[in-house]
């Protein structure tokens, strides 16, 4: 490569990181710079004194936050798991050839392209408590038996991540896909031809083979359902009591409601660790030479 | 012969369960546009729509819904252009440069596709205002851009990386320039993989929400998903017209499921592992 072409690569390569670093990397660093500030949006003539980690000994002490942190938790774990578990399923049987498969693979994505506002009002309307489906199909016409699923803490939460699960099982579908078509056909064959049956072949052969993929579509997905809040804004705005008050509405809330916008940012502080150590982890675990090698 | 016939039964099963999973409640909630008013909240639900377009009328009359979808198109077409652009230029970089240069930016560029939106949101917010950029397309075109950028690069260096370099040199001796080289040979050659991150770009301009809700707070300028979100009644739930508005929203997209689910799902598998 000669010199002067890099300098042409580098220059084209410019306004993109430009674009990055004034509304990714700088807005992060100001994050933290503000997460040390007293700052209330509707109240400039305080000055936004420094206040050193005043907003995170606050934070650790707010019980609100301690239950969105924990709600959030069992959002991700339970949401997660339940994608991949029946992305995987998902993922074998498209990976069968058979008529109509592509249409099958279409069908299954429809869900993944719908905004995610609109299913949260989709749900919303099926577990409504007076004529939703949902009731219909468990009680029928005993109107008097039917759950308002959106108003009991536990159902509330029950809902959103059903309505997640929905959402993004066929993106890890995809994923676990993406692993599976790479197996050499002729190992089943040779598996066959040694008298393994289904399971063996799936315990010996296939899963081996799927865990690096299914160990990326795990992780994207935790570090992804972390940022849940679309479904609980437009389905339960946080309630009933803050059952379902996931972090991201919980630091919206603080800094966009409430205006404490140098508390808010403690909390997205707290968020961005949590996703970077998650982040990191991932990295380690896929390896350098995996990423490497897709470049 | 039995162990054949039990194989197709479960195929079936397994597809026909997958499908209504997909796609049944979608269908039974976009019914309700079809709907009238008693048919939408009846019990027992009444299935079968009387396909009356009076929640179209009333949506488009009384809660402007053409003024939103405007608004999404023009923000989620210029988030494309932009975003396309400067990935095509980027990706380009990325493919060419040494491998540990194209590694290290691969990586950062990654590094800020990880992000939760609330780590950036405050300041984002901040700088929008002291610009006067709050309620104005640039302010969720800019971001957006950045979203969507390192999926976009990523999707696109891959594909570029399969070029040979020998293309660009035999444009070079029949005197082109180097930019001339990548215009008017790479990128032609390129359209399947230019195709492929436009439309995700593109789903994702169109679908976002977080943002958008705090950015534009002026209806006028609101995107569609803002729209279906705050969409308030007088005294009842306006299901008949969030319907409506959620069906004109979501048509757009599942037609390009339909049509480009090749290469929409190879755009995806790039993203997490080598397409």
């Amino acid at each position: 490569m000669i010199r002067a072409d890099r300098k042409f690569l580098l220059a084209l390569l410019a306004p993109a990181v430009l674009v990055l670093l004034v509304f990714i990397a700088a807005p992060i660093t100001q994050s933290i710079l503000l997460s040390f500030h007293r700052i209330i949006v509707g109240l400039p003539q305080l000055q936004n004194p420094f206040i050193g980690i005043e907003n995170y000994q606050e934070l650790l002490h707010d019980s609100v936050a301690r239950h969105s942190f924990w709600v959030t938790i069992v959002f991700v774990t339970i949401t997660t798991f339940s994608e991949l578990f029946t992305g995987l399923l998902l993922a074998l049987l498209i990976n069968h050839r058979f008529p109509g498969r592509g249409s099958l693979r279409a069908c299954v994505l429809v869900p993944w392209a719908i905004p995610t506002v609109v299913s949260a009002q989709m749900w919303r309307f099926l577990f409504n408590d007076s004529y939703g489906l949902i009731n219909y199909m468990l009680f029928g016409n005993e109107v008097s038996q039917y759950v308002a699923w959106l108003a009991k803490p536990g159902t509330a939460l029950f809902a959103i991540i059903l309505a997640d699960v929905w959402k993004t099982t066929s993106f890890a579908a995809l994923l676990i896909l993406a692993g599976l078509q790479i197996i050499p056909e002729e190992l089943y064959q040779a598996a066959r031809v040694d008298g393994a049956g289904v399971w063996r072949r799936f315990r010996h052969i296939t899963w081996p083979l799927i865990r690096p993929s299914l160990l990326v579509a795990l992780l994207f997905r935790t570090i992804d359902a972390f940022r849940v809040f679309d479904l609980a804004f437009v389905m339960t705005q946080g309630g009933p009591a803050d059952a379902t008050n996931v972090l991201q509405l919980y630091g919206y809330k603080k800094m966009f409601v409430e205006g404490w916008m140098g508390y808010g940012s403690a909390i997205s502080v707290g968020v961005f660790v949590i996703v970077l150590i998650l982040a990191v982890i991932y990295v380690r675990m896929v390896g350098r030479h995996l990423l490497e090698a897709s470049l | 012969m039995t162990r054949g016939w039990l194989k197709k039964t479960g195929l079936v099963l397994g597809v026909t369960i997958a499908v209504a999973f997909s796609l049944v409640p979608f269908l039974l909630f976009v019914s309700s546009a079809f709907k009238t008013q008693t048919q939408v909240t009846a019990i027992p639900p009444t299935l079968w729509p009387s396909f009356s377009i009076d929640f179209f009328r009333s949506a488009v009359v009384r809660y402007g819904i053409l003024g939103y979808l405007l608004n999404s198109v023009i923000v989620a077409g210029s988030t494309t252009l932009a975003t396309i652009f400067l990935a095509t230029l980027a990706g380009y970089a990325l493919a060419r440069l040494p491998r540990s240069w194209a590694y290290f930016s691969l990586l950062v560029i990654l590094a800020c596709a990880m992000f939760p939106q609330i780590a950036i949101v405050g300041p984002v917010w901040r700088f929008l205002r002291l610009m006067g950029w709050l309620n104005s397309y640039q302010g969720l075109v800019l971001p957006y851009v950045a979203l969507t950028l390192p999926l976009a690069v990523w999707i696109l260096a891959l594909f570029f990386r399969e070029m040979p370099a020998e293309l660009e040199a035999a444009a070079l001796v029949d005197g082109c320039s180097r930019i001339g080289a990548l215009v008017r040979v790479i990128v032609p050659l390129s359209a399947p993989g230019l195709f492929t991150a436009a439309i995700l770009t593109f789903i994702y301009a169109w679908n976002e929400f977080f943002l958008a809700l705090l950015i534009v707070t002026d209806p006028v300028r609101q995107t569609m998903p803002v729209g279906i979100a705050l969409f308030q009644g007088e005294h009842t739930v306006p299901w008949g017209e969030i319907a409506a508005a959620s069906f004109i929203t979501t048509a757009p997209l599942v037609v390009m499921v339909l049509l480009f689910q090749r290469r929409i799902v190879t755009g995806l598998s790039a993203g997490a592992i080598k397409g």
